[in-house]
């Protein structure tokens, strides 16, 4: 009777092990890093790319996706819909089964590349003849990992303010107290501007937007997050304290955060019924793209738009966007380079503006542009650009000039625990569990272990 | 001796017959098991004794995870959150449960559509109950602190302030209550009227009745859900990360929201730490274990089986 089923399990168990042992897999088995002479501008390639990560939902990106299977001269473009899924994408590289490009974020090119998960692209650029110069600086920046070029930039979100104009000139304001050239006004114009009869909160008089923004409001102070080598975490500066209290002051003058993000969450961003366009909110600073919502969806709304300023009154945006990489281990290396080439050229940029373009004409809207992170394609398409109208004219004039000045944080190989570590002491604080110095301290160790554990990786492998 | 030996004989081949055809008939259930179930727990177990990020080799670090894990201040907080969330969720669970299926069990009239609209509920996708959490309990504008407004009561703010998001989340928790209904209404159904019928003339009351016929007879099932409930609320995820972590909030989060398995995945699956991973779902899985057997230890002399003790 049992040594039936003893036979049995261990035939069980073996089939099983020797099953998962196949479809276990490690990144050291994929193919080495392509040479440059297996890119070719000349070239023209068969068979089927993968994407993974990008949808062509719109029509720019139908129209670059169509002009880059065009470049390929023959092969076609298969899209994995939907934002990068991680884990799915790292584990089709263990498994020596990767698709041929991805669309990342651009903070997360440095994890990719310092865990070998991506190629470098000095061959894709050389041999493709990639004119790196065209891409926007900050952009470039964030995807150049140990000096080299480690994925293709393209899309730029920056920041503005945005405010309702009738509250501002209901309280006697203007926009210059609320687009941060003095960070007193503001306050003093949140005080202004919040209403709360009988304690509930009703218009949110200036919404500072923390925890995401408090590298702008940083900056904004003189301090960056992280140093410019990518390897020390800066928290716990003066500097950055300053502004996290101040940031979050703004929210304890008009009640607290809790009341403020309750109003906030219950809002229709995304509809007629915003918060400009109900007056329940004064000023914020906001990405580029909400303008185009705004335009769409509320078009009367009494909206000002001006720059985000320096206390100095300088403009000032933090960049970030998307990329374009190549993952180790991927067949069609050297199509998937011509692929990013052609998606992010000038000439593309502009056919896709102008297919956006005749869209918003067909539909009696004005153009109110893209930012491509390509310097030269933005130049080009800001001369395309429809009038929607003074108070639109002045929210694409305000990106266009933020996109001018731009700052980032350099590529790093622990972006994510870095990020959670000073959005949780942001966090922290607007939860009343901590105040900014001893929330940032925290923050600082935490950021600097796991920045310092993922270098030592990187330097590990690279030596 | 000879037809003895031939009998014995006989029956060891037709026990072996039989039992290889119960193995061939549960073969794909045991290979299933092993593949997708033993084998992941084994490997956990190795890796939990790893560096590994997915991408590279698993390097060999012994028990240095398992040292991380007393010495990570977050580890402590997670087991904190979770402790409490299942202390005041579990016990609430069982008591709604058993009232609104002893409310049902003595409905008269309309008891299938009163039965499906208490377990309608229940099919709500878990990540969609995250999201509706937000809305119910926004602290300005939420249904919850409305109808707290017509008695003149100002809620508080349910998914900001940290002594409130718990119990925020253990109320929300109780949208999924219409499983637990349906369980207790079949155990409901199993007591014997006759002895309903004896406390009646003895004179008892209905919440004697309750306590002293109901309760006991319907121990072995409360007793399974209290079980269940408390492994599920130890294993608490998709609301709460849905709510407070994931897309319901992007970059703003609560630590009085971070359950044990919240912050387990954001090791494995957001900072590629599976190693680390692996070693805090060996410590969940010692603290479930223990958990249960203290409760099984604890609530045996309260459980009645009418077969005896179990």
């Amino acid at each position: 009777m049992r040594t039936p089923l003893v036979r049995w399990s261990l035939l069980s168990v073996s089939l099983a092990l020797a099953l998962t042992s196949c479809a276990k897999g490690t990144g050291g088995g994929a193919s080495a890093t392509p040479s440059a002479g297996q890119f070719n501008s000349g070239a023209t390639f068969q068979g089927t790319i993968s994407v993974m990560g990008f949808g062509a939902t719109d029509e720019i990106g139908t129209t670059r996706v169509d002009l880059a299977k065009k470049a390929l001269g023959g092969a076609d473009v298969k899209l994995i819909e939907g934002d990068l899924d991680i884990q799915q994408f790292l584990s089709s590289v263990a498994a020596g089964d990767p698709p041929d490009i991805i669309y990342a974020n651009r903070d997360e090119i440095g994890t990719f590349a310092s865990r070998g998960a991506i190629i470098p692209l000095t061959s894709c650029v050389k041999g493709e003849q990639i004119d790196t110069s065209m891409y926007g600086k900050e952009a470039l920046s964030q995807v150049t990992f140990g000096d080299e070029v480690w994925a293709i930039p393209e899309f730029n979100q920056v920041q503005i303010t945005m405010a309702n104009g009738d509250l501002l000139k209901q309280a006697g304001l203007t926009i210059d107290d609320v687009n941060g050239s003095n960070w007193d006004k503001i306050s003093a114009a949140a005080e202004k501007l919040y209403k709360a009869p009988g304690g509930k909160l009703q218009v949110i008089g200036y919404d500072s937007k923390l925890p995401e923004f408090l590298p702008l409001w940083a900056k904004a102070n003189g301090a960056d997050l992280l140093s410019a080598d990518g390897k020390t975490a800066q928290f716990n500066s003066p500097q950055v304290v300053k502004a996290l209290e101040f940031a979050v002051g703004i929210y304890d003058a008009q009640g607290g955060f809790a009341k403020v993000k309750a109003l906030r969450d219950s809002a229709d961003f995304f509809g007629k019924g915003n918060q400009f366009a109900k007056n329940e909110l004064g000023a914020m600073p906001m990405e580029q793209w909400y303008v185009n919502v705004l335009n769409d969806v509320s078009p009367k709304a009494p909206l000002v738009f001006d720059t985000f300023r320096t206390p100095q009154g300088q403009p000032l945006a933090y960049s970030s966007g998307s990329s374009w990489a190549i993952p180790k281990g991927s067949k069609n290396a050297a199509a998937a380079c011509r692929f990013a080439k052609t998606m992010t050229l000038v000439d593309t940029w502009k056919a896709a503006a102008q297919a956006r373009l005749d869209k918003r004409k067909a539909e009696g809207k004005p153009f109110t542009g893209v930012l491509t992170g390509n310097v030269q394609a933005d130049a080009e398409i800001e001369k395309m650009l429809t009038s929607g109208g003074p108070v639109w004219d002045a929210g694409v004039k305000a990106f266009y000039e933020a996109n001018k000045h731009t700052f980032s944080l350099p590529a790093n190989p622990a972006d994510k625990e870095f990020k959670t570590a000073w959005q949780d002491a942001v966090n922290r604080v607007l939860n009343g569990q901590d105040k900014p110095q001893p929330a940032l301290d925290k923050a600082q160790r935490d950021a600097q272990a796991a920045l310092d554990k993922a270098w030592a990786g990187w330097t590990k492998r690279t030596n | 001796m000879s037809r003895s030996h031939s009998t014995v004989s006989f029956w060891r081949t037709m026990r072996w017959k039989d039992t290889r055809a119960a193995l061939l008939f549960i073969s794909p259930w045991i290979i299933g098991f092993l593949i997708f179930t033993a084998w992941p727990v084994i490997n956990s177990a190795y890796l939990s004794l790893t560096d590994y990020d997915v991408i590279n080799d698993p390097s060999f670090v012994g028990f240095d995870n398992y040292k991380q894990l007393f010495e990570d201040p977050k580890v402590g907080l997670a087991l904190r959150n979770t402790a409490l969330f299942t202390v005041m969720s579990v016990p609430l669970h069982l008591v709604v449960s058993l009232a609104l299926a002893l409310l049902l069990n003595g409905a008269t009239k309309a008891t299938g559509f009163f039965r499906t609209a208490f377990f309608l509920p229940r099919m709500t996708p878990p990540v969609a109950i995250g999201i509706l959490l937000l809305m119910l309990f926004n602290g300005q504008n939420g249904l919850i602190n409305s109808f707290l407004g017509v008695f003149g009561i100002d809620g508080p703010a349910w998914t900001t302030d940290p002594d409130w998001v718990k119990p925020g989340l253990v109320l929300m928790s109780l949208w999924t209550v219409g499983s637990s209904i349906v369980i207790i209404l079949a155990a409901l159904r199993g007591v014997p009227q006759e002895l309903y019928d004896s406390a009646l003339v003895d004179g008892a009351g209905w919440w004697r009745r309750t306590l002293r016929i109901t309760v006991p007879m319907i121990s072995p099932t409360l007793f399974f859900l209290f079980i269940v409930d408390s492994i599920a609320a130890l294993q608490s995820f998709t609301e709460a990360y849905t709510a407070f972590f994931g897309s319901g909030n992007t970059t703003y989060s609560n630590d009085a929201a971070l359950f044990y398995a919240i912050y387990l995945f954001q090791q494995a699956f957001e900072f590629l730490h599976m190693g680390y991973a692996s070693a805090l779902a060996w410590l969940l899985f010692i603290v479930i274990m223990a958990i249960t057997g203290i409760q099984i230890l604890v609530t045996r002399r309260y459980v009645h089986y009418e077969g005896g003790q179990q």
